[in-house]
């Protein structure tokens, strides 16, 4: 039986699907909705409890700030949906930072083990990502040869990666005397009007929506989350795919971590620290389901943002930090509830 | 004397399923009423409603005359009903005496928390004794052989006094010994007073031991018989709504060359597995649960390791370690259980179909949703799925329907020799003829298939050769014109001919 060869018959003739964009597209609205209702709800009571909320600057601000974490929770994005997940992006944003601040032209440190070998600036970003993408792959060639939870190897990774960026910085940040105006650029700059982080948020959000909706490695990455066995029977080389998605969170972590120590104008070795938190928080919150198979890149933006716009809000409209913390803790408790009603409701 | 149950027009539905529409049973005291149909009939519900284990949607149950509403499991064993189902409730740490009471064990003089064990062991030992089972109680359950554990799920009914014993499907793990040792106990039982319904789908043994029967199909009661007064005709024309030669749609093929030969596979469950199988063939694979035949098709397939022995495609030597390898060369396996195994249900029916084929829409990785929605729609019309559009999650269609999105999947996948491993369980009568027509088209285009069944009349209806294995090996391989049940079965308990 082949499609290709058949002549129409009735059946395929008759239209059984909706014009392709139209289910589509109502189909990943209604997934979006609770996110971005809640997104807008919130953007509206802040503004109207404080007027120095609804402002351009203080829009940029808050971009600006997400774009760090949603760097990394465009990656983390695809790791959860494969029923991964990984704890050590904050480590690899940290060595990242230190590994290609080391290598910028002008960067200085304490440090015994900080080479004083330059190299151009975009040569020095690209190794940092090459440090990223690796331990990214070993994380992702030990959760899928082995059987051990990715919870677990990540955990470890997480602190072994960070133990190497304390040995590599000595525990001494790297500073810039003065900064190359290419590095500074990373994370200062502008690009129209928008901070460049930003931009570089955009266009991670672009790939990843690419990759997800797209590309055979994006439907692998939702087979394998839906349901890991049948993906296997059906020859998808699920081993592969995990190697890849993590590798890809290690890149991401990397670039969000150049980026920082471009905008802060030092690569601390405590960088990073709980930002897998922030980053896990914003994927969940945003609708992505832990088990994996459900989630998008774009829910994930809408949960960044959400978090982004309460840490700034609260901070405007004058409230205690505690308050970000319980609030976000309960948006965790709602997203991941209603992720399992969801789950038990779908299936009969 | 009013019958001691009644179950009258009772409904059930599930999204998208009517299990059951105004079915009626009555079975009298001391009766062993058969409860037949294919899989997917409603047998399994029909008894979980009234074992508690599932709650009706309409219709009155009446036990002794008297109605009741059962809430629970342990409500329904209060009123007298005991069930044993297929995958038996037997706990495997806990003792056989500890299994038998469980939840109810002899209490010390009667203080909470304190157990009589000697009375515990000694009524065990009587109930045992009762039902034929020579084992001492203290014996850990997981020690027991399938056969054994199913006394005791009967030692525990008698334990309970239970009026009505429900037996799902007992006979599937057993051998004919076990059967006939399973039987001996249900005569006693009935001697007692105790009614049994026996489900099952196997009609060699409802006409052994059962007075009358009710048959079901598609949800409804067909009609309810004196066993003894019901011909083969009646049986086949009342489980499947049509006659026999009507269902299988078999016509023969002329056999091509050889497509698959298979060499002294070995591995902890096989043993010296040898045969080989030719294009334009379906090849049946009969055997009891536990005869190493899905085993088999995964290790062909490449998704079990550890075996050794060779495979030869089309004449050349094969190395599958993987499902990827076993597609490229031309090998798909649909899978024993399609909602585990076959689908992933969060995706949609389009994207179920093309799963293991994605080279085929998509260029460089990227993916042609375009002609993606083309393939779907084509196999959706070609095979008759059921479903509103191609971006219904695959979690909303009915069994029959899944099964069919999962062929569609594997005939995408342009393999050329297929194993499926039962091909028609839990799908109504329609839809069985509806893929039993696919098998005959794919060989008269030259495919192989490799069908693996428990259901005997789809192995005897569609197989052009028969192999049976038993225990890891092939026992037996049967031509054609050798085709029986009594042949088959034969084969699959190693009765020495």
């Amino acid at each position: 039986m082949n499609p290709n060869g058949a002549r129409k018959s009735e059946a395929a003739t008759e239209r059984l699907t909706a014009p392709l964009g139209l289910t589509y597209m109502l189909g990943k609205f209604t997934e979006h909705m609770v996110p971005a209702v809640f997104l807008i709800a919130l953007i509206i009571g802040l503004s109207l409890i404080s007027p120095n909320f609804l402002s351009v600057g203080n829009f940029l601000d808050i971009a600006r700030v997400a774009s760090i974490i949603g760097i990394m929770a465009v990656g983390m994005t695809i790791v959860i949906l494969t029923g991964g997940i990984d704890l050590s992006v904050g480590s690899t944003f940290a060595l990242a930072g230190a590994v290609t601040a080391s290598f910028i032209p002008g960067s200085f440190s304490d440090a015994p083990l900080v080479l004083g070998l330059d190299l151009p600036v975009p040569l020095a970003i690209l190794v940092g990502l090459i440090v990223g993408t690796m331990i990214g792959f070993v994380n992702g060639f030990i959760i899928a040869k082995s059987r051990v939870e990715p919870f677990i190897v990540t955990l470890a990774t997480m602190a072994f990666v960070r133990g190497l960026t304390y040995l590599f910085s000595g525990g001494f940040p790297t500073i810039f005397r003065p900064m190359p105006p290419e590095f500074e650029w990373v994370g200062q700059g502008n690009v129209l009007g928008l901070p460049t982080p930003t931009i570089f948020f955009a266009l991670v959000i672009a790939i990843g929506v690419w990759i997800t909706r797209r590309t055979t490695f994006g439907r692998s990455v939702y087979a394998i989350g839906g349901n890991e066995e049948a993906s296997r029977l059906s020859g998808i080389k699920v081993q592969w795919v995990k190697i890849q998605a993590y590798s890809l969170m290690g890149v991401l972590a990397a670039l969000s971590g150049i980026v920082l120590s471009s905008r802060v104008a030092a690569a601390q070795p405590t960088a990073g620290l709980t930002y897998e938190l922030d980053v896990i928080a914003g994927v969940v919150i945003g609708g992505t389901s832990l088990l994996g198979g459900r989630g998008s890149i774009v829910s994930t933006v809408l949960g960044v943002f959400i978090l982004g716009v309460i840490s700034n809000g609260f901070n405007i409209v004058g409230l205690p930090t505690y308050y970000q913390y319980v609030t976000k803790g309960l948006l965790l408790i709602f997203a991941v509830g209603l992720d399992a009603h969801l789950r038990k409701t779908q299936r009969h | 004397m009013p019958p001691l149950l009644e179950m009258q027009n009772i409904e059930k539905t599930f999204p998208g399923v009517k299990a059951l529409q105004g079915v009626t049973l009555t079975v009298g005291k001391g009766e062993v009423h058969a409860l037949l149909g294919e899989n997917g009939a409603g047998k399994s519900t029909l008894m979980k409603i009234l074992a508690g284990a599932q709650v009706k949607d309409g219709g009155v149950i009446r036990i002794d005359g008297k109605e009741v509403d059962i809430k629970g499991p342990l409500h329904a064993r209060d009123l007298g009903v005991a069930i044993i189902y297929q995958e038996l409730s037997i706990i495997s740490h806990l003792s056989v005496a500890e299994n038998i009471f469980l939840g109810r064990l002899p209490r010390l003089f009667g203080m909470p928390w304190l157990v009589d064990w000697k009375c515990c062991y000694q009524r065990s030992s009587e109930l045992l004794a009762q039902v034929g089972l020579d084992v001492d109680p203290r014996t850990p359950a997981s020690r027991l052989k399938v056969a054994d554990r199913q006394m005791v799920e009967i030692a525990k009914a008698v334990c309970e006094n239970a009026k009505i014993v429900v037996m799902d499907e007992p006979t599937t793990s057993l051998t004919q010994r076990e059967v006939e040792t399973l039987f001996k106990t249900a005569r006693l039982l009935q001697s007692r007073g105790v009614s049994i319904i026996y489900v099952s789908h196997r009609l060699a043994e409802v006409k052994e031991i059962c007075d009358r029967a009710t048959v079901l199909r598609d949800g409804m009661k067909i009609g309810t018989v004196e066993v003894a007064e019901t011909t083969s005709k009646d049986w086949v024309k009342m489980m499947v709504g049509r006659d026999l030669d009507q269902l299988f749609p078999k016509a023969p093929v002329k056999r091509g060359k050889e497509a698959l030969r298979v060499d002294n596979i070995n591995s902890r469950k096989l043993k010296n597995v040898s045969f080989c199988a030719y294009e334009g063939e379906i090849l049946g694979i009969a055997g009891l649960v536990g005869s190493g035949r899905s085993t088999l098709a995964r290790t062909l397939f490449g998704a079990q390791h550890g075996a050794s022995g060779t495979v030869e495609i089309g004449g050349i030597k094969a190395a599958i370690g993987t499902p990827h390898d076993a597609i490229e060369q031309g090998v798909a396996l649909v899978p024993e259980d399609r909602k585990i195994q076959g689908l992933v249900l969060s995706m949609t029916v389009r994207e179920n179909i093309t799963l293991a084929n994605l080279r085929g829409v998509s260029r460089a990785g990227q993916l042609n949703l375009r002609s993606e929605a083309k393939v779907a729609d084509y196999y959706v019309g070609a095979l008759r799925i059921v479903t509103p559009h191609t971006d219904q999650k695959a979690v909303n269609l009915s069994g029959g329907n899944q099964q069919k999105v999962v062929l569609a999947k594997w005939l995408y996948s342009d393999a050329k020799i297929l194993i499926i491993d039962e091909p028609t369980r839990g799908i109504d009568v329609g839809a069985k003829v509806e893929i039993y027509g696919l098998l005959q088209q794919l060989v008269e285009q030259g495919k192989t298939i490799i069908m693996i069944s428990s259901e005997l009349p789809e192995l005897i209806g569609m197989s052009d050769r028969i192999i049976v294995m038993h225990e890891g090996r092939v026992a037996g391989e049967l031509s054609r014109d050798q085709f029986s049940e009594e042949a088959i079965m034969s084969y699959a308990s190693a009765v020495t001919h």
